[in-house]
């Protein structure tokens, strides 16, 4: 098993008034698992993903990821989000290169994994380039390779394509679903993109609006490989899309009446 | 997979196709038609000096331009230029330096511990608010008359502006970027290295450009109040001396110094944020 929630919670106190982010949570994610999680805007998908990043700490409950209990920065996942990390002051070499630095690596075998990193990304023209100079495609893709490059066994991802347009979306979600199924890691890809979920996850776990729980996790029955120009016509895609809908929709609703 | 497209590639590949030629070359005019005319404007401000002095106002007081520039020559002839400009220009270089290093050194200090910031903000606030020229006279009485007063004042102003931008700067950093380090296995120190420092530079530089003037400030302050050598001396001596033509002629010299100061910054500046 890779991630671990167990009566995991978050309460903020803001001007004098403690807030519940998410109650009580628990959930179980195996190693190799692609999940996706999905709900209203402020419903917790985003704090849970970051507690299991720990840049947040839970305020009840824990959260273990390979055995280990979470605490302080997760140094062994990736961490990719909307606004992507990307540097700007370091060239595209430079920035996948980045992770290396902290490791003990030598110089030979940093430039062995980064100049193959670029290529499995296509960017090898582009290692002097700074990232103000690529388009928002190509700058996802330094993102991605600076976050494979120290081959993390999972992958923590907040709305990563949620900027792009609707073709360069399919574009990357073909590439990292080819990525997992190569490379066997874990996924747990936050969006609010219901079609984006079905697509790419094996499972979904809903979210209800505030304060946040899971209210459903949904298996997504379609076969890998997919293809995600293509899944959408499939009658299962349709099936689970309606389901899910049918059990979010509610929840955007009662957000809409707060 | 994802290609880039032809178009991009090319400019990628810094490939000159005509387009950028004739781009480059209007760009070109566009800088020769600039430094014409402003060879022009300085040229009819000479001129225009030049007539006026002795015509339109007394020469004590704006002495002339042939005057003033005779005056340069023999400067740079009997050494008086430089022996009164590599004192200024001497002071000037450490005040800028250790200001600029301390202010550099706390403002990183203090945007990293908020605590501490928050301790001393009202005693940073108090001595922020003094008139630094009015510390000048401290300065002599602790240092002397020597070249350590004036590197004194032109330090106690350059480090205000530095540390204040450096803060703001680190203030300024983006979360995401240190969490994101972080997360990819970067410590405290990786994290400052690799995001607070590079990304604070833009904030340090423009405090460094907005001081570099300020030190030649507080050296020829310092000048002004008890020295025997210097840009500032010439100009306060040739003052009680109705000596307005040697008066004009310092302040020339530092004119140009600090224009060629800002150049070098500006370049520097270029070099920095060659990124955005």
């Amino acid at each position: 098993m890779s991630v671990l929630v167990q009566g995991v919670e978050k309460r903020y106190v803001r001007r004098d008034r403690e807030t519940l982010a998410l109650a009580a949570v628990d959930l179980t994610i195996d190693k190799g698992d692609f999940v996706a999680f999905v709900g209203p805007s402020g419903c917790g998908k985003s704090t849970l993903l970051n507690m299991i990043a720990g840049i947040i700490e839970p305020s009840a409950g824990k959260i273990l990821h390979e055995g280990q209990v979470v605490h302080g920065v997760n140094q062994r996942v990736g961490y990719m989000t909307q606004t992507d990390s990307v540097l700007p002051w370091r060239t595209v070499y430079e920035n996948i290169e980045l992770p290396l630095t902290f490791r003990p690596f030598t110089a030979a075998q940093r430039r062995e994994r980064v100049e193959a990193m670029m290529k499995a990304v296509d960017l090898s023209g582009f290692a002097n380039s700074f990232p103000n100079e690529l388009s928002g495609g190509m700058r996802k893709r330094v993102a991605l390779a600076q976050v494979l490059v120290y081959e993390p066994g999972t992958l923590l991802m907040d709305e990563p394509f949620g900027a792009l347009d609707a073709q360069l979306k399919l574009v990357m979600q073909r590439r990292l679903l080819d990525i997992w199924q190569e490379t066997g890691k874990t996924v747990i890809f936050v969006t609010h993109d219901l079609s984006e979920a079905v697509t790419l996850a094996q499972r979904v776990v809903v979210f209800s609006g505030r304060p946040g729980h899971i209210k459903a996790i949904e298996p997504i029955n379609i076969p890998f490989p997919r293809d995600p120009f293509k899944v959408r016509f499939e009658p299962e895609f349709q099936a689970s899309y309606e389901r899910l809908w049918s059990i979010l929709a509610p929840e955007i609703a009662k957000g809409e009446d707060i | 997979m994802m290609k880039s497209t032809d178009a991009e590639a090319a400019v990628m590949s810094g490939g000159r196709s005509i387009a950028v030629a004739q781009f480059e070359a209007a760009q070109g005019r566009r800088a020769r038609w600039i430094l014409v005319l402003r060879l022009l404007v300085g040229i009819a401000f000479l001129a225009f000096w030049e007539f006026a002095s002795g015509r339109l106002i007394d020469k004590l007081f704006i002495s002339s331009a042939s005057a003033v520039f005779g005056r340069l020559g023999k400067w740079v002839m009997d050494g008086t230029l430089v022996n009164h400009l590599s004192i200024t220009l001497y002071a000037t270089m450490w005040g800028f330096l250790i200001g600029s290093f301390v202010g550099f050194a706390l403002g990183l200090l203090f945007g990293r511990f908020r605590a501490l910031a928050e301790v001393l903000d009202p005693f940073i606030t108090a001595l922020y608010s003094i008139p630094k020229i009015a510390l000048a006279p401290l300065f002599i009485i602790w240092f002397g008359i020597g070249i350590e007063s004036k590197v004194a004042v032109s330090a106690s102003i350059v480090f205000f502006v530095v540390f204040l931008n450096t803060y703001a700067g680190v203030r300024d950093v983006n979360p995401l970027f240190i969490n994101a380090i972080r997360i990819m296995g970067g410590n405290q120190w990786h994290v400052l290295r690799s995001v607070i420092m590079p990304s604070a530079t833009s904030w340090v530089i423009t405090g460094l450009k907005v001081s570099v003037p300020y030190a030649l400030v507080g050296t020829v302050i310092g000048e002004f109040m008890s020295s025997n050598r210097g840009i500032g001396f010439l100009i306060s001596q040739a003052t009680g001396l109705f000596d307005t033509t040697s008066v004009f002629s310092g302040l020339i010299v530092l004119s140009i110094v600090g224009a060629i100061f800002n150049e070098g910054l500006g370049r520097l500046e270029t070099f920095f944020l060659r990124w955005r």
